[in-house]
């Protein structure tokens, strides 16, 4: 896709593979047969819900907890069999793992040292890392002297002071304030991408993978449901799990009804049907946003009469339930910005007329999602 | 890992397991299966079965042929007429491959072939029992009335000092923790002096206090004069329970109290020091009175801290064979039973029997105390704040009078110890001396023996400590073999239930078999080490599992991740973060060591006698003033290495504040 952030893949090498890779706890399968390519220089996040196996192919990686089936290869290599310590990466855990008992410079300098580097070369590199991380003060200190963005910080710093060739977070920033959250995504993606290092982070949180990653593979129930830019996962969730899972979206249940034509209770829409056949029960998805309220006529296509439930205040919009005959009992919620309101003196019980723009609808078959 | 399994299989699960088959073990004379032939110058006479023979001569009883593995028959005795002269000859066989046979020439005979010997040698044979298995041993043991009135004996001494302790730990913890009265560190200090000392310290020292030659009795006839006293003391000494009765449930009641009341008390303050002030404040606003609060708050509070408190005392009392042995006069517990049975009348599989009776109520209390130990974990909140007791004078006050008195009957038992070990010839001659400190001269080992000690607690500290660690250490941040770990899990929590007199019993049969290729361990220093470790290994073992388990599961991978060799996370982060508890647990092992009778009283030999035991062998032929000089020392030995331990805490506490606190 063109809107990558990190220009087109085809031309790109693959540095890490994953293929057909299955881990089994006793009788759970926390991974069913995961294939997956990242490309070098990458940030890739693996998203989804607790439980849903993320960390499990992190760890798997990492050959902390080697898979029960399957194969991993990294940079050409055959790592699969490998144990942690024989494989190319450095991790960062949402506990930073800093040893207590050692100082910030020693724990920098852990993995720096058995490698035939001179005392001087090892203290060069510490202060090279330090500055690189924003800490250039704060070697003689012990980790329990530091904030927990500090902390965050100096675990990273740990993590690539060896120059591994990939870079691996376990949700490194679920553990810190809102705040120091927000600004601590930037620095970690512009560290990234100054270092042009491979890195593979875990999150359940969507905002960080969307704003942070190069390429998101949300998972659930041990499968991947999709890879994608960012984009691509808002715009075109593949499956109604990764709809209902990014962001905020309206599902309201229907029938194809036709080529490219869908029927809600009482209205019929045009979209892309994606070859379904007539008669098939399928879940319409439109996210509120992409609602529009402005200047719409009777009649047009796609336009749907409604009346105004409830509004919900929510600071540079409101978000608004309509009810419609058309609808039948499902209400879609929909974005209506501060100004249109004011402007057109919108309030609670007015009737409204809406368009649900045809390319910005999706149908998933079936019809088992929450409304 | 291996090693360690290993370790505790050996020190453990197989001694155990050749106890129990001994316990099952039983031995008789099967004079059926003997036969025997008269030469009296005549040829050889009609062959004799030697059952009818002695029951036509009335000297067997069919019913009574049980004996104990030692037992003996001399076969002459089936001959009235026998005469060593006699130019008689006689033969002998058995009848039944396999049978204990008989002793001939001194050697056992154990198949059918016909011994054919001349009266002279005839003379020496002996007829041997016969083992099987069966429970002919417990039958035996509960148709002896003498023997199984122990198992009531000890369950009453321990239930009632139970209640006792736990009332009286209760008080003194309440105070330590509710009120607003002074010095509470030095009453901490002092409510846990009674750890330092072997047990059997306290029946010497009520000895002294309340015996036959009373100090309380030359006290009081010293500041009241003689007549006055008298009549009391009479009245008393009338009474049902007069000053002779030290020796007996009263004795060992009290004394088995002071050397608990630790124990209890730790595990009480714990309990009360948990408390959430939050409780107490809503109590408050909703108009409880006092006595309520107490009742719905501080008690449901502290209960599971009681009811593990009154679990861990009652096995402590019903194991200790230490007290009971000095002070318990005619009054048979089981664990005495053991030492009586293997040490006075070397009847091991009646010893047997008796450990595996003891083992039952110490079980029982044991998984009883695991499972409230699991709730009391489930009780303690993050949210919780902590409880500030806020002064109020005449609470204090009492609380304090009831610690003063606590502490002045702690500190008067052993000043009473080292008073009597430093005087002459109690009551007749009251001159110093350091006449009861000339070890040598007394039975118990001498001074060898406490060099022995000191040399067996250094050991046991050393080699326990590495043990517990690692093995802790395997279990807590082992991965794969889950199987293995829940074993070695279940292996090391069981040296708690057992106790010490059942472990050294179970170490005879083990370790002094003659086909064990460890056979060599047997008598030397190493198996005192191995019994001691093992005996001590379940709270250290716990103590160390608690220290990992507050360490973060990731540092292995990280130093992993790294490319370190395990040994350096081990080595510069593992061991270091740990260091506090280590130190606690070598600290636990070597007290320990130096105080603990029970275990290694059937593992010493002339070498290696220990400080503990000559405490014990020499209050058994009477020197009890030495007895209670030997046992100050290891007061004294364990109060500086005490001491010491404070000090390095302290100093490692400073060293590395920089990174334990925030």
């Amino acid at each position: 896709m063109s809107e990558s952030g990190a220009g087109g893949e085809t031309d790109r090498t693959v540095y890490l593979r994953i293929e057909d890779l299955t881990k089994k706890f006793g009788g759970f399968t926390a991974l069913k047969d995961v294939t997956l390519e990242i490309y070098e220089g990458e940030f890739v996040c693996f998203l989804g819900p607790s439980g849903c196996g993320k960390t499990t192919l992190l760890r798997a990686i990492a050959g902390l907890d080697i898979q029960t089936r399957g194969r991993v290869e990294q940079a050409g290599k055959d790592i699969s069999a490998l144990p942690p310590s024989e494989r190319d990466f450095g991790i960062v855990f949402q506990s930073y793992a800093l040893f207590p008992n050692l100082t910030v410079t020693r724990n920098i300098a852990y993995g720096l040292e058995n490698r035939k580097a001179s005392r001087a070369e090892i203290a060069a590199r510490v202060t090279e890392l330090l500055d690189l991380v924003g800490l250039p003060d704060q070697g003689d200190k012990y980790p329990a002297q530091l904030s927990g963005g500090q902390q965050q910080r100096i675990a990273l710093a740990r993590a690539i002071a060896t120059s591994p060739g990939l870079l691996l977070l376990d949700e490194p920033l679920s553990a810190l304030d809102a705040k120091v959250r927000v600004h601590l995504r930037h620095e970690v993606k512009d560290l990234q991408r100054r270092l042009g290092i491979t890195t593979v982070m875990v999150t359940h949180d969507q905002e960080e993978a969307l704003t942070m990653a190069d390429r998101i593979v949300v998972m659930n129930h041990g499968v991947i449901e999709q890879i994608g830019t960012p984009l691509e996962i808002y715009r075109l969730p593949a499956t109604s799990f990764v709809a209902d899972f990014i962001g905020t979206m309206n599902f309201v249940p229907g029938t194809v009804s036709g080529p490219d034509r869908v029927r809600l209770a009482g209205v019929d829409l045009a979209c892309e049907s994606d070859g379904l056949a007539e008669g098939t029960a399928v879940t319409v998805a439109v996210r509120p946003e992409d609602i529009v309220v402005q200047s719409v006529q009777g009649g047009e296509e796609n336009a749907v009469e409604a009346r105004i439930g409830e509004m919900e205040f929510l600071g540079s919009f409101y978000r608004a339930d309509l009810v419609s005959e058309g609808l039948g009992e499902a209400r879609l919620r929909a974005d209506l910005s501060i100004n249109l309101v004011r402007s057109q003196g919108i309030n609670e019980g007015d009737p409204l007329s809406v368009l649900l723009p045809r390319e910005r609808i999706r149908i998933y078959p079936g019809s088992a999602v929450r409304g | 890992m291996l090693v360690i399994v290993l370790y505790l299989l050996i020190a453990l699960a197989f001694p155990l397991y050749v106890m129990l088959s001994k316990s099952f073990e039983t031995y008789a004379f099967r004079f059926d299966t003997v036969e025997l032939q008269v030469d009296r110058g005549e040829g050889w006479g009609e062959t004799l079965n030697a059952m009818a023979l002695g029951e036509g001569l009335g000297i067997v009883d069919p019913g009574a042929l049980v004996t104990t593995s030692d037992g003996r028959f001399p076969a002459t005795s089936f001959f009235p007429d026998f005469s060593f002269r006699a130019k008689t000859l006689y033969r002998i066989r058995n009848t039944k491959e396999g049978s204990g046979g008989f002793l001939v020439k001194g050697r056992p005979a154990t198949g059918t072939d016909w011994f054919e010997l001349t009266s002279g040698e005839f003379r020496r044979v002996q007829i041997r029992p016969s083992q099987a298995t069966g429970t002919g041993n417990y039958l035996s043991y509960f148709s002896t009335p003498a023997l199984f009135t122990s198992i009531y004996n000890s369950l009453m001494i321990a239930m009632i000092s139970t209640i006792v302790t736990v009332t009286l730990a209760f008080l003194y913890a309440y105070a330590l923790t509710r009120s607003c009265m002074r010095f509470k560190g030095a009453f901490k200090m002092i409510a846990m002096v009674p750890i330092l000392v072997p047990s059997l310290l306290a029946g010497i020292g009520l000895i002294y206090l309340f015996g036959k030659q009373s100090l309380v009795l030359k006290v009081a006839e010293w500041a009241f004069g003689e007549e006055t006293v008298a009549p009391w003391w009479d009245m008393l000494a009338n009474g049902a329970y007069g000053p002779s009765e030290i020796y007996g449930p009263t004795g060992i009641v009290i004394a088995s109290v002071f050397f608990t009341f630790p124990h209890a008390l730790i595990i009480i303050i714990t309990a009360l020091s948990i408390a959430d002030a939050r409780l107490y404040e809503a109590a408050i606003a909703l108009r409880a009175p006092k006595p309520r609060i107490f009742r719905t708050v501080t008690i449901p509070g502290a209960r599971y801290g009681l009811i593990s408190a009154a679990f861990v005392v009652f096995n402590l009392v019903i194991t200790d064979f230490g007290v009971p042995k000095v002070i318990g006069g005619q009054f048979n517990v089981l664990a005495v039973d053991i030492y009586k049975q293997v040490i006075g009348q070397q009847n091991f599989q009646m010893g047997a029997v008796v450990s595996v009776v003891l083992l039952i109520p110490a079980l029982i209390a044991f998984t009883v105390d695991r499972i409230v130990q699991k709730k009391q974990v489930a009780l303690l909140s993050a949210r919780a704040v902590p409880y500030e007791p806020k002064p109020s004078r005449r609470f204090d006050r009492t609380m304090f009078a009831y610690c003063c008195f606590v502490a002045f009957f702690i500190l008067g038992v052993l000043a009473v110890c080292q008073y009597a070990a430093l005087i002459k010839f109690w009551p007749y001659n009251l001159s110093l001396s350091l006449g009861n400190y000339n070890f040598d001269v007394m039975d118990g080992g001498g001074w060898d023996s406490y060099a022995n000690s000191i040399q067996m607690a250094f050991y046991t500290a050393i080699v326990g400590t590495f043990m517990v660690f690692t093995g802790a250490y395997m279990v807590e941040k082992g991965k794969g073999f889950n199987s293995g770990r829940t074993g070695f899990q279940f292996l090391a929590m069981m040296p708690m239930a057992i106790p010490g007199m059942v472990l050294g019993l179970a170490y005879i049969f083990f370790f002094n078999h003659p086909n064990n290729p460890l056979n060599f361990v047997y008598g030397t220093m190493g198996i005192l080490v191995i019994c001691t470790v093992t005996h001590f290994y379940t709270v250290s073992h716990l103590t160390a599992v608690t220290a990992l388990k507050q360490m973060d599961p990731e540092f292995e991978a990280v130093s992993q991740s790294l490319k370190q060799p395990f040994t350096k996370i081990f080595a510069r982060v593992t061991v270091p973060v740990c260091l506090p508890a280590i130190l606690d647990i070598s600290i636990y092992l070597f007290v320990n060591a130096m105080t603990t009778v029970s275990a290694v009283v059937f593992l010493y030999s002339p070498d290696t006698t220990l400080a503990s035991v000559a405490v014990l062998n020499m209050d058994d032929a009477g020197d009890i003033a030495p007895a209670a000089a030997m046992g100050m020392m290891i007061f004294y030995t364990n109060a500086g290495v005490r001491l010491l331990h404070a000090g390095l805490t302290r100093g490692l506490h400073r060293r590395t504040q920089a990174w334990r606190t925030r």
